[in-house]
């Protein structure tokens, strides 16, 4: 990856009226990269996307794209195309004539326009689809003709406002693994907009956390899968246990922990950390968690509990026991393993766990 | 029973509603200057009055220029307000719509009279373009209720596609928006054209001397003589009227089906 971003974001600030929408967003989104902005409705990110288009002037701060001021651009001379949520296709004209929309300016020949066309359609898998009338396609249909019509013209960004929202659960993971397909094949960045969590992790290489207008978390999926930096972010994305702490001591990066349930242990401790708010706690995963076999011996450490709730899944059940010495449940996930049976409600369990496995928020 | 009920019920209004204007064409086509029954024989001698009536002929001309003005006027008018209202939000913006959407309730009689003195204050000579004027107030609610419609179905992300794959303001407008508030626009000239035509009251007080059709047919009614001409007048004016109807929602229903909706609503 080059040094230089694609995109340039610095303190943007967007306010409607007294409305505060974006809080000094700060970011660099690099070339060839698919960048997620990941929050609840009204977080501002897609108010951050339109600010990007140009749809949204900004009230301060600083938008570069590819080394550019974007000020005062507007989004008819902006290198982005968007793929909007409700795909705005223009229900007057054809499947071809829509995906050509945006070649009318360039002076192609017929010829070179018609080439320029087909190639769109066959990339996003809808070949001989030309002379449909748009209006006649299905949802997956014209989404993808919404995909086609922004890449014709080859922007340096594309921009994906929540694309796969209208599209039913088995149709919406089809496309997320087709979508990552195309972004590799084009080369080009993709900034997608979403509130589904899974989605995120799914397609991207980083993602933006976003609350209230602000960054919470910018990292890869993994980081912030395994390392959320505050108890908001970890609560959005996937499950998480929290158990409350006390901290014995702390120094150079490590800090001694009490924590309940669990006992003494000693934690990574990141810098800067998250700021105080409620107490001291840390934070695992559901599948950070075993439950041991009659017998078994924890690879690190282990702790008696109860078990509180049982949910099957078929290849994965859901257990949420309780810890000898807390008041409520954690949840672990357990693989199904043939010959191993699922446990019943009440049954006495011991838990391995591992301190390195463990977030620290305070 | 119930449902007999209301079936006469429709029956009769349907009457109502239309038994004078089959009226119409059966004394146009009488051979006798008295309205009454027994009808005396088919002539069409009343339609070659008309014909050669050249008084006729200037109010028509007359008023087909100012129905036509007025529902461009009107249209253009209507088009601006019903996108702005939609579109942008700006302070005052239900009283600035109200005050537009008023001369619909507004009693037509009090429209004519303040804009009569109004004019001869200013000291501006009645004309055709006086009576346009009126019209023009009066028929720019129309427009404006009819054009709103068309704009509020409208995804506003459309335009914003426009934008994003390159086009100005005023190309997205010509390219897509219009294509699609198009039926809108049909609807609403047609409107206007028809409410200008047959207004009196405005074209009475503002025409000065120069005739308009409405005017016309009322003064003709002072002769008596010259009313199965009249008729005759009126007979085509029904059959233009309905015809101008069936090709306009041929349009309507043309545009709709074009842009993937089933007929709904419309006036047949």
């Amino acid at each position: 990856m080059t040094d230089t971003p694609m995109i340039d974001l610095s303190d943007v600030q967007k306010y409607y009226g007294d409305y505060h929408a974006l809080r000094g967003i700060t970011a660099t989104i690099r070339p060839a990269e698919f960048f997620s902005l990941l929050g609840p409705s009204g977080c501002g990110k897609t108010t951050l996307l339109r600010t990007i288009a140009g749809f949204e002037e900004i009230s301060s701060g600083l938008i570069r794209i590819d080394g550019r001021d974007m000020a005062g651009v507007p989004a008819n001379r902006r290198p982005t195309n968007m793929v909007f949520q409700s795909y705005a296709i223009f229900p007057h004209l054809t499947v071809a004539e829509n995906v050509g929309f945006g070649l009318r300016r360039l002076g192609l020949d017929a010829a070179e326009k018609t080439r320029r066309i087909g190639e769109a359609l066959e990339m996003v898998g809808l070949a001989g689809y030309g002379g449909r009338a748009a209006h006649a396609l299905s949802g997956g249909q014209r989404q993808r003709v919404a995909l086609a019509r922004a890449l014709i013209l080859k922007p340096k960004v594309l921009l994906l406002d929540e694309p796969l929202s209208a599209l039913d659960k088995k149709m919406r993971e089809q496309m997320q693994v087709e979508l990552i397909k195309l972004q590799r094949q084009v080369g080009i960045t993709f900034i997608l907009v979403t509130h589904d969590q899974e989605e995120a992790l799914v397609m991207s290489d980083r993602i933006a956390v976003m609350f209230e207008g602000e960054i919470a978390q910018l990292a890869d999926p993994e980081t912030l899968y395994r390392r959320p930096t505050s108890r908001r972010v970890a609560e959005f994305i996937g499950v998480m246990n929290f158990l409350p702490a006390t901290i014995v001591s702390e120094g150079a990066g490590r800090a001694t922990l009490e924590v309940q349930g669990l006992g003494r242990c000693e934690v990574d401790v990141p810098a800067g950390g998250a700021a105080a708010n409620g107490g001291t706690t840390v934070g695992m995963r559901p599948e950070t968690l075993t439950i041991l076999y009659d017998g078994q011996a924890p690879t690190d450490r282990s702790a008696d509990g109860t078990v509180d709730e049982v949910v099957y899944y078929g290849d994965m059940t859901y257990y949420d026991v309780r810890l000898d010495g807390t008041d409520r449940p954690v949840r672990i996930s357990m693989r199904n393993v043939f010959g191993r049976p699922v446990l019943n409600i009440k049954a006495r369990v011991r838990v391995g766990w591992s301190p390195g496995a463990l977030v620290l928020f305070r | 029973m119930k449902a007999r009920g209301l079936y006469s019920y429709t029956l009769a209004y349907l009457l109502f509603l239309y038994a004078p204007i089959a009226l119409l064409p059966l004394f146009a086509f009488n051979d006798s200057v008295v309205i009454a029954f027994p009808l005396s024989g088919f002539t069409t001698s009343w339609f070659e009055a008309m014909w050669n009536d050249r008084a006729m002929w200037k109010a028509l001309r007359n008023s087909l220029i100012v129905s036509g003005s007025t529902a461009i006027l009107a249209t253009v008018l209507g088009l601006f307000a019903a996108r702005a209202s939609t579109r942008h939000a700006f302070p005052g913006k239900t009283g600035i719509m109200g005050l537009i959407m008023l001369p619909l309730v507004l009693p037509e009689m009090i429209v004519a009279m303040s804009l009569l003195v109004a004019l001869l204050a200013i000291g501006i000579d009645l004309s055709l373009w006086t009576v346009i004027l009126g019209h023009v107030l009066l028929c720019t609610p129309f427009a404006v209720a009819i054009l709103t419609s068309a704009f509020q179905s409208l995804d506003r992300s459309l335009e914003e596609a426009a934008l994003d794959l390159g086009e100005t303001p005023v190309s997205t407008f010509r390219l897509v928006i219009l294509p699609l508030v198009a039926p809108g626009i049909v609807a609403s000239l047609l409107i206007c054209f028809t409410v200008s035509l047959d207004e009196f009251i405005v074209a009475y007080f503002l025409a000065g001397t120069e005739p308009l059709l409405s005017v016309y047919i009322y003064g003709q009614f002072r002769f008596p003589s010259n009313v199965p001409a009249v008729l005759a007048l009126g007979t085509v004016l029904v059959a233009v009227s309905v015809l101008l109807l069936a090709v306009a929602e041929y349009f309507r229903r043309r545009g709709i089906a074009r842009t993937g909706g089933t007929a709904g609503g419309g006036f047949v």
